[in-house]
């Protein structure tokens, strides 16, 4: 276990990466998270990884495509904009079945939007990230340490599964600071037996692709990608309950909205009113397994984000309109305050249903 | 003599080895249509053929061969 | 000593090509697989498809190869080749996909000096979509989509990529070629030989455009296609090296 260190949270990603045996990184500069690449473009060259400052967000997500279909750990990181540049990448390196991991520090949006933090990319993260049918892993920390234990987790998991990860941060985790204590670095295996790296005459060639021109083909390959989404549904949700066993109000709420909303249950519990919070870490698979547990002896439901109203309608999907689900958000980069969350609960536990 | 070998399945009757042939000994044979319904080229006369080689050079299909001894 | 003229190379797999009668990928295809055979390096060769008639090129060598999105294919060849320097790494593209959608990815592997050989097609138009104008499409040519002749007042002037890629610092080799006939492939395969030798040597971007013909977008057959590629392709695009380091350093 290393030392607890200050870190800003966007320069604890390119650490918890490095840690995690990333040594390549492609990247371009957006508020708000330039700091990680700066922190790359650093720190990549003194270990002998690469750091390589592509001509836009596009290159960057190709240059990923190409370095993780070479078989190596290699990362992105950019904010909300971004990741609409980088949408047809994404969809080839799920189709190619190709690990890698995406960071999305959130900006306000749409179009230029803002550059203070949102959660309003929610829907693009676990549903529409790209053309086609296809998921990726999605983590949405709520600290810095969290963000770097995650990252961790998705390298592995992404490797596992081979598929694209996703850690959903926001402009607020990643401009904060916060103490963190780093990983044991890992060295992982250059083993990656379906890679294009070279057959040395040893093997048939190997082929990275996602196009299937026979229809057939593609919707075999389409549904065994969706058996593995399946199996990942069922082993891989998370989420981290905080007084939900005996609650009425659920709040349910990730990331840095989700610290707002464990300071607005603890302020409604003082006055009384038993408010409980469930926080996914994983956005994709949305964790139903923690809701569901609750759906019976709770009486409402209320999502709290940074945006117009998107998880609450997994949330809503969850529950089956067995209870109701109320929504609050602040957007544009406003972030909601605890006293605001608080009025919330307090109209709904008044019955305001 | 040199031999010229058409592999009759893969020959698409493009005929740029008709046009590259110095000799002018190459042409399609009509009276054969492969599988995919082309008429592949053949040698017309053989010992007209100073295996040059242009032939396997401007074919874009390794459609055809020649020995030479 | 008997001599066997026209066996396919070991890196072109033993598969029937789908371009048309004529076309001159099948050309290309068999001179970039006999540089790599007679380089001996399939085994550490990478190819880069991209999207195009040529989209299926990881069905045709047979070493190891990525399928790239349109126009990014040095983008991915740089992702492979900076996670694996000692790979070598090459992409085959269209005028399309390099020089509309990709030039800006062209041009910046190309700025970095990225150590990949990119194989250019120049053929004038988009083959795989049925026709249509390409960035390279000459003044007056018809296309599907300038079914009037290409007007340059509203559809712009075609981009000559060596010479512009000639102005670019990074850029190791940049040179026009053609397969039209028997000495000019011959030339061709020597100028694709020095684009990988080159990046064996590390020296830097190497591009090998071919001037190609496209038999049935052009509404030709292939011997007239050749004829009209002499006639009005290589007075606009001239064949030649337009930039070499390797001759300047001598």
């Amino acid at each position: 276990m290393g030392e607890k260190v200050l870190m800003k949270g966007n320069e604890a990603i390119a650490e918890a990466a490095i840690a995690a045996g990333c040594r390549h990184f492609f990247g371009y500069p957006i508020t708000p998270q330039t700091e990680v690449a700066a922190y790359m473009s650093k720190r990549m060259p003194k270990i002998g990884g690469v750091y390589l400052q592509a001509e836009s967000e596009v290159a960057s997500i190709n240059m990923v495509l190409g370095a993780g279909a070479a078989g190596v750990r290699v990362m992105t990181s950019t904010s909300s904009p971004g990741i609409s540049l980088m949408s047809e990448g994404i969809s080839y390196i799920a189709g190619s079945d190709v690990p890698c991991l995406i960071v999305n520090v959130e900006r306000g949006g749409p179009g230029l939007g803002g550059i203070q933090p949102s959660q309003s990319d929610y829907f693009q993260a676990t549903k529409a990230t790209g053309h086609g049918d296809f998921h990726m892993l999605v983590f949405a920390p709520s600290t810095v340490q969290e963000t770097v234990d995650l990252i961790s987790d998705a390298f592995d998991l992404g490797d596992k599964y081979r598929m694209p990860t996703m850690i959903l941060s926001d402009g607020l985790l990643g401009q904060m600071m916060e103490p963190v204590v780093l990983p044991e670095p890992k060295d992982p295996a250059d083993n990656k037996d379906w890679a294009a790296k070279g057959h040395q005459g040893k093997r048939p060639h190997n082929v990275v692709n996602s196009l299937y021109i026979e229809p057939s083909v593609l919707e075999k390959l389409n549904i065994e990608r969706f058996e593995k989404y399946e199996k990942i549904k069922e082993t891989e949700q998370r989420a981290e309950e905080y007084l939900a066993d005996d609650a009425d109000i659920i709040l349910v709420a990730f990331g840095a909205s989700s610290r707002v909303a464990h300071s607005a249950v603890d302020m409604a519990r003082k006055q009384g009113i038993k408010a409980g919070l469930i926080r996914p870490i994983t956005v994709w698979p949305f964790p139903e397994k923690f809701i569901k547990k609750h759906v019976d002896h709770a009486k409402a439901f209320l999502s709290v984000e940074m945006n117009m109203g998107q998880m609450v309608e997994d949330v809503r999907l969850t529950v089956a309109e067995k209870k109701p689900v109320k929504f609050f958000g602040r957007t544009g980069g406003m972030v909601p305050t605890p006293k605001e969350v608080l009025a919330e609960i307090v109209k709904i536990n008044g019955g305001d249903c | 003599m040199p031999k010229v070998i058409v592999d009759n399945n893969r020959c698409k009757g493009c005929e740029m080895c008709v046009i590259a042939c110095p000799k002018k000994i190459l042409e399609l044979d009509h009276s054969i249509t492969n599988g995919k319904g082309y008429h592949p080229a053949h040698i017309t006369d053989a010992s007209k053929c100073i295996g040059c080689g242009s032939c396997t050079i401007m074919c874009p299909d390794c459609a055809i061969r020649v020995e030479v001894e | 000593m008997s001599k066997v003229m026209g066996e396919r190379p070991k890196a072109l797999l033993d598969v029937p090509l789908h371009y048309c009668p004529g076309c001159t990928h099948g050309i290309v295809h068999r001179l970039v697989a006999e540089v790599i055979d007679e380089l001996g390096i399939e085994g550490k060769t990478v190819g880069i498809a991209s999207v195009g008639c040529s989209v299926f090129t990881y069905n045709y060598f047979g070493c190891d190869m990525v399928q790239a999105p349109h126009g990014r294919a040095p983008a991915v060849a740089t992702g492979v080749k900076r996670a694996r320097p000692d790979n070598v790494v090459f992409t085959y593209q269209g005028d399309g996909d390099l020089a509309a959608i990709g030039m800006g990815e062209t041009v910046h592997a190309a700025a970095r000096g990225e150590n990949i050989v990119a194989i250019f097609i120049n053929n004038a138009i988009y083959g795989m979509t049925g026709g249509q104008m390409a960035p390279t499409t000459l003044p007056g040519q018809v296309t599907q989509t300038t079914p009037y002749g290409r007007d340059t007042s509203v559809a712009g002037n075609p981009i000559r990529v060596c010479e512009l890629l000639s102005s670019v610092k990074g850029v190791a080799l940049a040179e026009r070629v053609t397969v039209d006939c028997v000495k000019n492939v011959k030339a061709a395969k020597r100028a694709i030989k020095k684009a990988f030798e080159y990046q064996m040597a590390g020296k830097g971007y190497c591009i090998v455009e071919v001037v190609s013909t496209c038999p049935t977008n052009w509404g030709m057959s292939p011997g007239d296609a050749l004829q009209w590629l002499r006639d009005n392709m290589l007075p606009y695009y001239p064949l030649g090296v337009y930039k070499d380091v390797g001759e300047e350093e001598k």
